[in-house]
């Protein structure tokens, strides 16, 4: 059977991967451009960087990313793995309604999400902050998690529990003695990609988020309207070596481990 | 007679619509090899489940006792059970001493003794003690991890160990060496097995008795000898070995005799209790209690059905010949081969010929 | 302590449903609270007049659902349905071949879907700024092609219905991809073989046999791209300036400028109600049997 792949694919391909990455390489090259306004190359710099650090509003943005990415990854991790758990080890009735339900978020559109919990939070009277952007995060991982852990679940060997228990460990022991140790890499690959859809996230929090609690997208956001200059770049760069670490980091820790044969 | 370990009355299991176990009673002796049989789907694997405590009976479905008492409500864990899984269901992330000692660490037996009791029962499946407990699973072989996981069972000294198809994934050599092997160990631990297979042959090679199951029912409960001799129905019959089915209407009582007179022949058969005049009656006759013979030299006293021989397949062990009867139909003879190239069969393709077996061989059927 | 633990298995033990429950019950309960609910207050919100602040005040009214019908926007809901129908088949266009290659690379499938995944997870932000960055007036773009001589004025191509469909495929290309190459790498290659055998050609190999089957993953990257694009704001707020106006935008309006928070329900509404249709429609075309696989 004829496999070489014809050239016109090849090339395709190739100029679409350019399409897909070129731009954030020269995004990422011209973080360290030594000038302000032109596009041309002048010199190396770390310029940029540094004027970062003295950005107040950079400074509190990703304070108020971290401390609500970490909140909203371990809630939804908790929530997520819980409900994955029911999902793959059980028979319920109303099965079918519930997965369908978890899938609803995955297709709505971030700014119906967001409007909807604006109209919540004003109507209950909570104030705006970095709680309401916690709760909405959250709400819109939960998904994702149970989506990454119950495939690590499902692709787990049930026999290994039913052995624990024929040995004489109950149902809590053989949880944390025999399916941690099987799914804690799904558990965090979900952990993983919650915070980075969290730290990333702009349109849902900028509608439920208050004065003075900014996350860093919505910093950059207000950067990228008001004034064009390569501290955006900067912060940008820092953004993608970021979630790029984290992302390869979920993948590794997503792929199944070869255990038998 | 012994006390019954196991007791099954009654019990059914349904999976929404439909049963996967229907009204099966049967005990198991203490110490007994037992076997649960049958093809795909009749429901073997769910009946180990019941006794292991994975499902539970329905709501009336009856009682599953272990020595006597009822255990319908108690867990896995609460009975005195071992298990071993066709998958071997070795905990990956747990080196071989790790694996065996788990049951006895969630039993709560003094760390002292753990370490003897490991060893113990590695070299109780024959596995090199120095070798392999430090291993990790995915350093074994398939035949390794099956001994792995009979040691880790039997460490516990459990009642009665539950063995689901544990042969099936290992290759035929290794398998009949197993084979023996878990025989011997049923006997010498004094540990009743109940053992879930879909292969007859090991069924009657290693059990003291067989359940043979077919669609969520027992068919026939017995020892290899009388299943494979007597068998009740035809399933069993067809299950087991081979079978040359035959079928015809009671006609008269002779005697200890009565006279079936069928499509391919007339032929005697053992009274049986409550048979009558116009009865249906069917019987099975294994190959190997048939003879081929020229339709002129049947021998006095034994049934026949005259044919056509239609092939005969050599064995190696025996010879078979297949005989097409009046009504079509193919009947196999198995016959010892004594050596082709010396003593050949006289058979051949086109022959007249007539098949014959004795009344005592007719295994008289029950509809299923 | 034991004890309790008992109990508790205890209780649950003979009650495989309320076991179930109460491992879903927190995680479905946040998502009926803060997903659900507030959807559905969205909803009642839509039907009640606007108050003085541009919030709600008590009553009944279809007048946000009938404003709709004014042709200014109309003409905005049309030009969202016909980016995001051109985004998607673009989107195909460009994604389909890219599958089809990474599903055929042997031992480097899984390093190329990374690198095709990777912009995916990376911020929606700093992608859009990377096409501000491009397209600008005095942008990387604009200013090789005034160096290198080929034009002597910048092209505008920021603020252009062209940037905004740039930013669209370039945001959702990967959504198009992945399931694509889930269904391409699924293709048993000894049916290509037996067509091959029977006479047909590379072309008609392709088809007859390989696209069929690959259906299934065509259409679920179409919706994965078609809905986002739908709602989608960041894209044409950004490169699109005041001109290019998607559904996104003037529900965002809805809730800053112009102040009138039912309105923007009722718009949101429609967008949910599109995206519904396309997910219903997904999963009748999922339900029927793929050409080619009995």
């Amino acid at each position: 059977m004829n496999n070489r792949l014809p050239r016109w694919l090849v090339a395709f391909a190739f100029v679409v991967y350019l399409f897909l990455h070129l731009p954030l390489l020269v995004l990422v090259l011209f973080s360290f451009n030594d000038s302000k306004f032109s596009v041309e190359w002048v010199g190396f710099t770390w310029q940029w960087y540094a004027r970062l650090f003295q950005r107040e509003d950079i400074l509190n943005g990703l304070r108020a990313s971290m401390i609500v990415g970490l909140a909203s990854t371990v809630i939804s991790a908790i929530l997520g793995t819980l409900i994955a758990l029911a999902l793959a080890r059980h028979r319920f009735r109303g099965r079918t309604t519930v997965e369908a339900f978890l899938y609803v978020p995955l297709v709505t559109p971030e700014i119906v999400v967001g409007i909807s919990l604006l109209i919540l939070f004003v109507l209950l009277g909570f104030p705006l902050g970095l709680t309401t952007i916690t709760i909405a995060h959250v709400a819109f991982c939960i998904s994702f998690v149970v989506v990454v852990v119950l495939a690590r679940l499902q692709g787990m060997d049930q026999n290994l529990e039913e052995a624990a228990m024929t040995l004489g460990a109950d149902e809590i022991t053989t949880f944390w003695k025999i399916t941690v140790p099987q799914v804690w890499p799904g558990i965090l690959s979900g952990a993983l990609l919650a915070f980075t859809m969290s730290f990333d996230d702009f349109v849902i929090t900028s509608f439920v988020s208050g004065v003075g609690s900014s996350t860093l997208p919505i910093v950059v956001y207000g950067m990228v309207r008001k004034n064009i200059e390569p501290s955006i770049n900067a912060i940008s760069t820092i953004i993608l070596v970021a979630t790029s670490l984290l992302i390869y980091a979920a993948d590794r820790l997503g792929r199944d481990k070869p255990l038998r044969k | 007679m012994t006390d019954p370990i196991v007791q099954f009355t009654h019990v059914s299991k349904s999976f929404g619509e439909v049963k996967a176990v229907k009204d099966i009673s049967f005990e198991v002796q203490r110490g007994e090899f037992f076997s649960l049989l049958g093809p795909s789907g009749c429901g073997k694997t769910t009946t180990l489940r019941l006794l292991a405590g994975f499902e539970q009976p329905d709501e009336d479905g009856g009682l599953v006792r272990i020595a006597g008492e009822v255990v319908n409500r108690k867990r896995p864990y609460e009975r005195e059970i071992g298990m071993v899984f066709q998958n071997y269901a070795i905990f990956p992330h747990l080196s071989v001493e790790k694996n065996v000692a788990f049951g006895l660490e969630q039993h709560r037996v003094p760390r002292a003794e753990i370490p003897e009791r490991v060893v113990k029962a590695l070299e109780m499946v024959r596995l090199d003690v120095g070798q392999f407990a430090r291993r990790m699973p995915n350093q074994l072989s398939g035949g390794q991890r099956q001994r792995v996981a009979l040691a880790r069972a039997l460490v516990l000294r459990p009642a009665i160990l539950l063995l689901d198809e544990p042969l099936g994934a290992i290759d035929l050599k290794l398998r009949k060496e197993m084979q023996l092997e878990l025989k011997q160990l049923n006997k010498s631990l004094e540990i009743t097995f109940v053992y879930v297979t879909h292969d007859q042959e090991e069924a009657l090679t290693m059990s003291d008795r067989i359940a043979v199951m077919d669609n969520a029912r027992i068919a026939q409960l017995g020892s290899p000898a009388e299943i494979y001799e007597n068998p009740r129905t035809p399933f069993v019959a067809k299950f087991i070995g081979e079978s040359n089915f035959f079928e015809g209407t009671a006609a008269r009582g002779l005697g200890d005799r009565w006279e079936v007179a069928g499509g391919n022949a007339t032929f005697h058969v053992p009274a049986q209790p409550g048979l009558q005049a116009g009865a249906k009656v069917r019987i099975a006759v294994r190959p190997e209690w048939m003879d081929v013979c020229l339709p002129e030299t049947i021998p006095a006293g034994e049934n026949a059905a005259t044919g056509t021989v239609r092939d005969v397949i050599y064995l190696g062990e025996m010879m078979h010949v297949i005989v097409t009867l009046a009504d079509g139909t193919d009947c196999t003879v198995a016959l010892r081969n004594e050596g082709q190239l010396i003593k050949p069969l006289p058979w051949k393709r086109g022959d007249r010929a007539a098949v014959s077996w004795l009344p005592e061989d007719c295994q008289v059927l029950e509809e299923e | 302590m034991a004890g309790l633990r008992q109990r508790l298995l205890g209780f649950f033990h003979p009650r495989p449903q309320a076991r179930a429950w109460a491992l879903l019950a927190p995680g479905t309960l946040w998502l009926l609270v803060f997903f659900l609910v507030p959807i559905l207050i969205m909803l009642v919100y839509s039907l009640m007049p606007r108050g003085v602040y541009g919030g709600v005040r008590p009553g009944f009214t279809i007048e946000h659902y009938a404003r709709f019908f004014n042709p200014l926007y109309l003409e905005i809901l049309n030009r969202t349905l016909l980016w995001s129908v051109a985004a998607t088949l673009i989107c195909l266009v460009m994604g389909y071949p890219l599958a089809y290659l990474i599903a055929r690379s042997g031992q480097w499938k899984n390093v190329l879907m990374f690198l095709v995944v990777l912009p995916f997870w990376t911020s929606f932000l700093v992608r859009t700024f990377a096409m501000i960055f491009l397209m600008r007036d005095t942008g990387l773009i604009n200013t090789l092609l005034l160096r290198l001589g080929v034009i002597t004025q910048p092209i505008p191509m920021l603020y252009t219905p062209f940037a905004v469909m740039t930013g669209l495929v370039y945001g959702f290309l990967p959504f198009m991809v992945l399931p694509i190459y889930a269904s391409l790498e699924k293709l048993d290659l000894s049916l290509l073989e037996a067509a091959e055998v029977l006479g047909a050609r590379p072309a008609a190999r392709f088809w007859k046999v390989t696209f069929p089957l690959s259906v299934p993953g065509v259409v679920a990257g179409c919706l994965l791209v078609f809905i986002p694009s739908l709602g989608s704001f960041l894209t044409s707020d950004l490169l699109g300036g005041a001109k290019q106006v998607m559904i996104g935008n003037l529900i965002q309006n809805q809730f800053s400028a112009a102040r009138n928070w039912p309105f923007g329900s009722a718009a949101s509404f429609i967008v949910m109600a599109l995206v519904l249709v396309a997910v219903l429609w997904y999963l009748r075309i999922r339900d029927r049997a793929p050409a080619g696989v009995r």
